[in-house]
């Protein structure tokens, strides 16, 4: 009887442990903003995310340091004067995604719920996206505003640059499974 | 008991590993996270790559074109008269290009003694961006000037028309707000105004800026210049406020030295602070990307 319930207890943590854990240390997101003067556009590779299948759960860490962008000053003034990178250095998500299958295998909707945090500011978020799950890799992508007063991002004043107050941000992550 | 303890690590390993890492991915990714949130590395030093007269341990990125127009008026004690200087303009245009981003190369053309400059500026360290992190940036600047003004009573030949500088500028960012740099510098005069001159000198600056809002910072910048002449050339000394407005820096200040290059203002400032020699002066630079940065 021992053996038995020992061996169930076995075949369990088995089946915990593959309860899977997917991550990026890749992620892309980009940020654009559409404004009469200019456009301006960068681009961060460095984004690493955490997602658990099991929970949905669904974390982000983008540094902001790598966003890069078709100017050297614009990322100067985009660190030290928008998101004061040296007080904020990163932006975060945590929340979870929900309203997916995770037998499907082509492409679907995804909704993810939580907390975005950029400029030291939290709030909450529901994001839309879609979601593709391969063997050992999972394919997510969404697009959604971000207005800049939420989070406390002021524009200087005396700023020539013209920077919409709200910008669309695109992500684009590629999970992969973690081996263990 | 072997069992027991085997069965106990099964549950643990069931219920504390699986929930510790599912609860806190945020946690675990910000434990793994390599961004940075102190000084060890910041973003700039300096607003611009002037302090006020002289260079600043700032350069631009790689493929970046910055066109610098500066002028310093005359004395305002002159009075209603000369309208406190502004009849008298003295201009420099310069441009300032970076081959790399450790290796800036400019030029400038001064309308005082009718001047041309050159200087290549070499980013030796930066703040925080080596193993030692070491917190301070370190860059050489060497600065060669030629003065073409037709001077009738003196048989001016190329040699007695150059003047050299060389600086080592040591900066450190100290926090978000204030920033300092010393300037130990040598110049050399292939021709000096009295033959008892002296043809080298050696001179050590200092300089400060400090974040008042995000685009307005005060600087000041001083030289103290080790010379047993007297001559009647004082040590320059000056402030200043930096505005900065995306492509450009405005720099409005008041010096009492009237000229604008190294070799220019060290060995010959005549004016005395103090005694209202003072000139009002701006720089307003202009950025150009001209490569994509890599």
């Amino acid at each position: 009887m021992k053996n038995i319930i020992l061996t169930i207890i076995c075949l369990l943590t088995l089946a915990t442990a593959r309860a899977q854990d997917y991550k990026t240390e890749t992620g892309e997101v980009v940020f654009f903003s559409s404004a009469p003067v200019e456009d301006i556009k960068a681009e961060n590779n460095a984004v690493t995310g955490l997602f658990n299948t099991e929970t949905g759960s669904l974390a982000f860490l983008v540094p902001i340091k790598a966003f890069r962008f078709p100017k050297s000053l614009m990322q100067e003034h985009f660190n030290e004067k928008f998101m004061e990178s040296e007080k904020y250095p990163e932006a975060t998500f945590d929340g979870k995604l929900s309203g997916y299958s995770q037998s499907e295998t082509g492409s679907q909707d995804a909704h993810a719920e939580g907390k975005l945090t950029i400029h030291g500011v939290t709030v909450d978020y529901g994001i839309s996206g879609t979601l593709l799950i391969d063997d050992d890799q999972i394919k997510m992508e969404a697009v959604f505003p971000v207005k800049l007063e939420d989070h406390n991002i002021q524009i200087p004043s005396v700023l020539f640059y013209n920077i919409a107050e709200e910008v669309e941000v695109t992500a684009n992550f590629v999970f992969e499974e973690i081996k263990k | 008991m072997t069992r027991k303890a085997l069965l106990l690590f099964f549950l643990l390993s069931n219920f504390v590993l699986p929930a510790g890492a599912q609860e806190n991915l945020l946690d675990q990714l910000k434990s793994e996270s390599k961004a940075d949130s102190d000084w060890k590395s910041p973003t700039s030093t300096f607003k611009a790559v002037r302090l006020i007269n002289g260079h600043t341990v700032e350069t631009r990125r790689k493929g970046n074109l910055e066109f610098l127009i500066s002028h310093r008026f005359g004395r305002v004690n002159t009075g209603a008269y000369q309208f406190f200087g502004m009849d008298q303009a003295n201009m420099r245009l310069g441009l300032d290009y970076s081959l790399e981003d450790w290796l800036t190369l400019g030029i400038g053309r001064n309308s005082f003694n009718k001047l041309y400059d050159g200087f290549v500026k070499i980013g030796i360290h930066r703040q925080g961006q080596s193993k030692t992190n070491l917190p301070i940036s370190i860059i050489w600047v060497s600065n060669t000037s030629i003065n073409t003004l037709r001077r009738p009573e003196l048989p001016m030949n190329l040699e007695r028309r150059l003047r050299y500088s060389h600086q080592m500028l040591l900066a450190s960012k100290l926090n978000q707000l204030a920033a300092i740099q010393l300037m130990p510098t040598y110049v050399h005069q292939n021709l000096v105004s009295e033959r008892s001159g002296e043809n080298g000198l050696f001179a050590l600056g200092a300089g400060a800026s400090y974040r008042v809002t995000r685009s307005i910072h005060v600087t000041m910048e001083y030289y103290h210049r080790f010379t047993n002449e007297n001559n009647g050339s004082t040590n320059p000394l000056s402030f200043g406020v930096d505005i900065e407005t995306g492509g450009h820096v405005f720099q409005l200040h008041l010096t009492n030295s009237q000229q604008m290059t190294e070799t220019g203002f060290l060995p010959s400032t005549t004016g005395d602070f103090f005694k209202g020699d003072i000139h009002f002066g701006f720089n307003i630079t202009r950025n150009f990307q001209l490569t994509k940065p890599d």
